[in-house]
């Protein structure tokens, strides 16, 4: 499988955001996204999730399922953890489960982020770290070949930066791929693509 | 479960947990109508006599208190954005939170017509009618505010702008939603058109609320 981008370019309240952006990955590789803040990190993979609409430019997925466009075959992971406070842990993470169309089983999804134990507490007594983990539990949960991350390891401790690693690790060792929008180390081996100015 | 099974059981239970609009609704409506008889006076031929309308009102801005969170609390949370991003088509994902909403608001309020009746000393055929017709009308109430509230999440100005949009649009369901609980010889054509407008609301609704917020990617 093959994601390629050329000529992106990102327009936003009549600003440019970027111009001109491209990049190649294949199956097993991570793309970290970096640069300053309001370099566009975030709109890069919000456009990759269309979220937003590209100006100009094109996205493709190579020997993906022809049948699915880009964003339906993606895990996206913003700034926002997707929960209900008043649902429990186990209820939000079925709900994401079987409306992104099925997979693992929530128990165990919730062992691989570190979470159980914690099922049937409602969302709302996490802290955000436990957050974090339950929103990434869906990514575990359901299978999608392109991971659209945006800042994962906030709010994450030591041991759940580790543990996402190892997830990413394994996902790209199932053939994923993963682009991550990031200030600090993701502690796997990335390409990198540079956003806004270069200091 | 089926996506959109799935998205169907989460918003009925959102809406009857803590901080869930099931209640908010319900409630609303009770308060209104006891307040008519309060405002308006213990003159019981006149409380009959306008009954049906003040019901239909009463259910008209019980519907509406809750429309306002429908798009705006998964859009805060960051779970709109996997709705758009999802493999279920957006039109029906949004027809499936205006069943959840309808289900945990509109059909209580069908439900508790009949003690408000008496409370507004409704004979028992025109509380049936009165029942019938809000059965018939509140999914129309739903669908034409759903369209309100996916633009009011567009355009991210929050539910202030929700009454102002969808108000107007109610006209024709509120005047032959009342001409069909009158029980006068119309009312039959009423509730005709009264369906018809549901039907349309049902088929349109959706779409031009799954267009709003599509537009609102921009």
């Amino acid at each position: 499988m093959r994601l390629s981008a050329s000529g992106l370019t990102c327009i936003r309240g009549m600003r440019v955001v970027f111009e001109n952006i491209g990049f190649e990955l294949s199956t097993g590789e991570v793309m970290t996204v970096i640069g300053p803040n309001g370099a566009g990190k975030s709109s890069l993979l919000r456009l990759m999730a269309g979220l937003i609409r590209a100006s100009a430019g094109r996205i493709e997925l190579e020997a993906g399922d022809s049948d699915l466009s880009l964003p339906e075959q993606a895990h996206y992971q913003g700034h926002l953890d997707p929960l209900k406070a008043s649902l429990t842990v186990a209820e939000n993470l079925a709900f994401w489960t079987s409306y992104l169309g099925g997979g693992l089983g929530a128990e165990a999804a919730l062992v691989a982020i570190g979470l159980e134990g914690l099922a049937d507490l409602p969302a709302a007594y996490l802290s955000a770290g436990q957050r974090r983990r339950l929103s990434l539990a869906r990514l575990v949960a359901v299978q999608r070949p392109v991971w659209l991350l945006d800042e994962p390891t906030s709010a994450l401790d030591a041991a759940g930066q580790a543990r996402l690693a190892e997830l990413m690790r394994d996902h790209l060792a199932g053939g994923g791929m993963i682009v991550a929008a990031t200030h600090g180390p993701l502690g796997i081996e990335a390409k990198e693509l540079r956003l806004g100015r270069v200091a | 479960m089926t996506p959109l099974s799935a998205l169907l059981v989460r918003d009925m239970r959102l809406a009857v947990r803590i901080g869930g609009g099931a209640l908010m609704g319900v409630l609303f409506f009770l308060i209104v109508v006891t307040l008519v008889p309060l405002a308006v006076g213990p003159d019981l031929a006149q409380l009959r006599r306008i009954g049906p309308a003040m019901l239909w009102l009463g259910a008209l801005l019980a519907s509406l208190l809750t429309l306002d969170r429908l798009f705006a609390a998964d859009q805060e949370d960051g779970s709109l954005d996997l709705m758009l991003m999802g493999r279920a088509p957006l039109e029906l994902v949004v027809l499936v939170k205006a069943a959840a909403h309808w289900i945990t608001t509109g059909l209580p309020l069908v439900i508790v017509t009949p003690l408000l009746g008496l409370f507004l000393n409704l004979e028992p055929g025109a509380i049936a009618a009165v029942a019938l017709a809000l059965l018939i009308g509140t999914p129309a109430l739903t669908c034409i505010g759903l369209v309100g509230a996916a633009l009011s999440v567009a355009l991210r100005r929050g539910g202030l702008l929700l009454p102002v949009l969808v108000l107007p649009l109610t006209v024709p369901v509120l005047i032959f939603g009342v001409a069909a609980a009158s029980g006068e010889a119309s009312s039959g054509t009423a509730f005709m058109i009264l369906g018809a407008l549901t039907l349309m609301s049902l088929v349109l609704g959706p779409f031009a609320a799954a267009a709003a917020l599509r537009h609102g990617l921009e």
